[in-house]
């Protein structure tokens, strides 16, 4: 009898030690967030156990020195951005394939098979806005041998705007009328409107130019069966594809028709699969790979491996800002189909309208400290809603990167929000200072709500924390009351931004664009503020063409937002990337362009 | 001297005689054969032990375990020492008073959760089991709640009240009062069934006949001839669900529909702390571990309650 407990007694112990080891390691496996345009960052990233570090300075092993091993732990399904929309896919197609242009990292415009970049002062775009005309370079080959004219470019837009073909990148040609060869190397793009922006078309990695002589039978219908063209397509870029396997790997050899210096490396390979915590230790520590792609892994996580010494964490910042909006309605249950809706100004929010107490809320955040602790290499602290490109990114706002709680509570005794009652919580017109504070389930997202209550606890205003799966909060789903664009609360948080042009970001502001319950809660002026001297400037920025004037007036645009409180910009969010040590030559673009959009230009030092 | 010790012996041990016989009951006969069940004992002991630590433990470990002391997590890196005895999590929240906290919520969560389904499964399954009227209508309404889809009726189910329960008993106790709730109201049709069943078997029985015979009121024969022979299916469901409720209610608050995401549970903890397994190991394992003792003790509890109250397993 005793020795059967003594038994079972054991079997206790181990039963415990095992559930324990299974329970912690297991559990509640992160539910991917959808329907979210680049808010889920730094998200939960399941960190793979305890692997040991392989020894530090493992260099590139006895890999070939010549040949560039590239991971994408999300695997490319076709290279080029035509029939498949993601990130890796462009990403693929951009080795070999290129635009009339790129964008740099600074947000500048460089030419790649054009001589220049048409501007209204060279003559390239007219003066009333409606037409920009492109110098082709001469003597471009496609990687056949075969020459690239005004023709290949003509025929791109014809490929992409055949309603059968399905293209994704449809509206990079949006409100394009006419795209016409004016002979061999000029090409004219007529818009139907004036249009300040029009390096949409053409542009960037979302929109190559790809062969008539290879494609031209894949039009339309037929585009999805052209099973070799999609997956070999020809390319005029450093590297020729001369592999594709559907999510797996694409293999490049060098383009001897390249029609820049040709390139450094025999071979590119294009590796697939696995997660960002793999691919972050094949470069840092392994050594397996020359360059990781997206790496979302917890800050910590990925400094650790840095310290190894085999390569490098690089980042780039493009437009999106991790901001809390300041409902400036009232989300009061109690008000039935009123809740959060504007009704003309009748429904203001019975605090958050009045400014120095949002500000005081602004002053009170250490933004550094979010980005810092949360965020590590993919966060830097903000106080813009237009955060970047530098010449768009306004300086008057910068006073909001010291923390100031002192301040900030001074600000509210001046202006008579005071405690009166002694709950520690201050009132204003008789209404406690309580909010209500909503945001995607996340981790990092839910220590900073955390970080925020604290410091507004100090300030005399209670908060109450709230998150919602990101599938129902970022779902649109008008039955749901938990979605961002309802706001039925008084303040919330998620990740948005412009892209490299700011105007449809910020049209998105102007009253019109106010989400009601008549809309179906459609327009995304989420925060509800109606300015007039913004929608004023915002139409001024619709027929204002690229210069310091535009730059100018978006800088305002952003002012008169933040600085009237209705958002609260906190993180500038970048991408994050690896390189392994000796690899030269890479420059970290993630916001606006592909991260591959100059690898003609990689090499490795000897 | 002899004749006079043995005197002086006898009305002690006469004494003791009336209390050898003294009338053996159903309980004391199950808490002696309990006290002799050693891994019950454990499982006892273990659960005491948890529920003091987490009732008791904050009185004396005063740490706020919502306050962020974000120097520490950045100077120190949320390393333990005396100030931060198990360290903090990367914002500086100590993980010691987070795990003490989190433990009230977590157990108390648990055994009202419990006791709700319990209720509920065994008034369910008592009724179908003994009036045949009743059994067909109860267990179709079972089969249903079973085939209804669970994470939809939740997001309906809190959506709906969410706003009700805050405003009529606060945000902290509504938000209990509906978790324990809709917890329990999705749990109980296990218990209904296996109620149930064990009604029937017994129904049969002789004793039960014997009642019948004697002209006992069937609310009488109920009470007391049938539920205390089906305690012991009621009590091993009891303490599975214990341990489901914790675990439903880590998910809850994951989904967003459980606790604000600021307050501890241990089921959240483990959640936080999975990205730091690497880093800082002891984020997650700790709630898992006081998870997995809770969960564990329970059931040896609830298996030693089952062998004692089981009449054929008496010497």
């Amino acid at each position: 009898m005793i020795r059967k407990n003594h038994k079972t007694l054991h079997l206790f112990i181990g039963l415990v030690a095992t559930l324990a080891m299974l329970l912690s390691a297991c559990t509640a496996a992160a539910p991917a967030g959808s329907g979210e345009t680049a808010s889920d960052g730094a998200a939960d990233t399941a960190a793979s156990g305890g692997e040991e570090a392989a020894s530090s300075g493992a260099g590139i092993g006895d890999r070939d020195p010549k040949t560039l091993v590239i991971l994408y732990w999300q695997a490319a399904s076709l290279p080029g951005p035509y029939l498949s929309g993601g990130t890796k896919d462009q990403d693929a197609g951009a080795i070999t394939l290129e635009p009339l242009a790129n964008v740099a990292p600074d947000g500048t415009f460089v030419p790649k098979l054009a001589t220049e970049i048409p501007t209204v002062e060279n003559g390239g775009i007219s003066e009333d806005l409606t037409t920009i005309t492109w110098k082709l370079k001469e003597g471009v080959k496609w990687s056949d041998g075969s020459d690239f004219t005004a023709d290949d470019v003509v025929f791109t837009w014809e490929y992409c705007t055949d309603p059968d073909t399905g293209c994704t990148q449809l509206s990079r040609f949006e409100g394009v009328t006419n795209v016409e060869a004016v002979d061999d190397y000029t090409v004219k793009v007529t818009f139907d409107k004036p249009t300040p922006f029009m390096y949409t078309a053409f542009v960037t990695v979302g929109s190559p130019i790809i062969s008539r002589a290879q494609f031209g039978d894949c039009v339309g219908a037929a585009a999805q069966t052209c099973n070799e063209q999609n997956t070999l397509p020809l390319g005029t870029g450093p590297y020729k594809i001369v592999d594709f396997k559907v999510n797996d790997v694409a293999t490049y050899e060098r383009n001897e028709n390249y029609h820049g210096e040709p390139a450094y490396f025999d071979k590119v390979v294009f590796k697939g699969g696995g997660d960002a915590v793999g691919a972050a230790r094949a470069v840092l520590e392994t050594g397996e790979a020359d360059y990781a792609w997206n790496l979302q892994v917890e800050p910590d996580v990925l400094a650790e491996m840095e310290s190894g010494g085999n390569g490098a964490i690089i980042t780039h910042f493009g437009g999106n800002v991790e901001r809390i909006l300041v409902n400036q309605t009232n989300p009061d249950p109690d008000l039935g189909d009123l809740r959060s809706e504007y009704d003309n100004g009748e429904n203001p929010h019975p605090f958050l309208t009045f400014k120095p107490i949002p500000q005081a809320m602004s002053m009170a955040i250490d933004r550094n400290l979010i980005a810092e602790q949360l965020y590590g290499f993919a966060g830097q602290a903000t106080c813009n809603v237009i955060p970047a490109p530098d010449y768009y990114a306004s300086t008057a706002n910068d006073s909001c990167l010291t923390q100031d709680l002192e301040g900030a509570k001074a600000l509210l005794d001046e202006n008579d929000v005071v405690d009166s009652d002694g709950d520690g919580i201050r009132e204003y017109n008789g209404v406690p200072l309580k909010v209500r504070y909503q945001t995607s389930t996340n981790s990092v997202r839910q220590k900073t709500q955390a970080l925020i209550k604290q410091w507004w606890s100090e300030i005399g205003i209670d908060t109450e924390l709230l998150n919602h799966d990101a599938g129902v909060y970022f779902g649109g789903d008008p039955n749901s009351n938990d979605t961002y664009q309802k706001f039925f609360t008084d303040v919330e948080m998620y990740t948005t931004g412009p892209s490299i042009d700011p105007q449809q970001h910020l049209s998105e502001w102007i009253c019109d664009q106010m989400p009601s319950k008549e809309n179906l809660w459609g327009g995304n002026n989420i925060f509800r503020g109606c300015n007039a001297e913004y929608d004023e400037l915002y139409q001024q920025l619709t027929s204002t063409p690229i210069g310091p004037e535009r730059e100018d007036i978006v800088k305002q645009l952003n002012d008169i937002n933040v600085q009237n409180y209705y958002q609260i910009p906190l993180v500038h969010r970048g991408s994050v990337s690896a390189t392994i040590n000796g690899l030269e030559g890479v420059e970290m673009n993630g916001g606006w362009d592909t991260e591959m959009w100059n690898i003609a230009e990689w090499s490795r030092s000897e | 001297m002899a004749v006079q010790t043995s005197t002086a012996v006898e009305p002690g041990a006469l004494s003791l005689a009336p209390a050898e016989r003294k009338q053996r009951t159903l309980w004391g006969d199950v808490w002696q054969r309990f006290r002799r069940h050693k891994l019950a004992m454990v499982g006892t002991f273990t659960f005491i032990l948890l529920i003091a630590l987490v009732v008791i433990g904050p009185m004396f470990y005063t740490t706020d375990p919502d306050f962020a002391d974000t120097t520490y997590a950045i100077l120190e890196e949320g390393k333990p020492s005396p100030e931060h005895l198990l360290g903090t999590d990367d914002i500086g929240r100590d993980t010691l008073a987070r795990n003490l906290y989190g433990g009230r919520i977590s157990l108390a969560v648990g055994i009202v959760a419990m006791l709700v389904a319990i209720t509920i499964g065994t008034l369910v399954g008592l009724l179908s089991g003994f009036f045949p009227s009743l059994d067909s209508p109860l267990m179709r309404f079972t089969d249903m709640m079973l085939a209804l889809p669970q994470i939809p009726l939740l997001l309906v189910v809190s959506m709906l009240f969410r706003d009700t329960m805050r405003k009529a008993l606060g945000v902290e106790a509504g938000t209990f009062a509906l978790i324990v709730i809709v917890i329990g109201i999705l749990a109980w049709m296990p218990t209904a069934r296996v109620v149930r069943g064990a009604v029937l078997s017994v129904k049969e029985k002789e004793f039960v006949e014997a009642a019948i015979s004697t002209g006992t009121r069937r609310r009488k024969i109920l009470a007391r001839h049938i539920f205390p022979n089906v305690l012991s299916p009621i009590i091993v469901s009891a303490t599975l669900g214990v341990a489901a409720a914790i675990l439903t209610e880590s998910a809850l608050s994951f989904l967003g529909l459980g606790f604000p995401p600021d307050v501890p549970t241990w089921g959240r903890l483990v959640v936080d702390g999975q990205a730091y397994l690497d880093l800082n190991p002891i984020l997650s394992v700790i709630p898992g571990v006081l998870i997995s003792l809770t969960v564990l003790s329970i059931n040896f509890m609830g298996d030693g309650l089952r062998d004692a109250l089981d009449p054929r397993t008496r010497k």
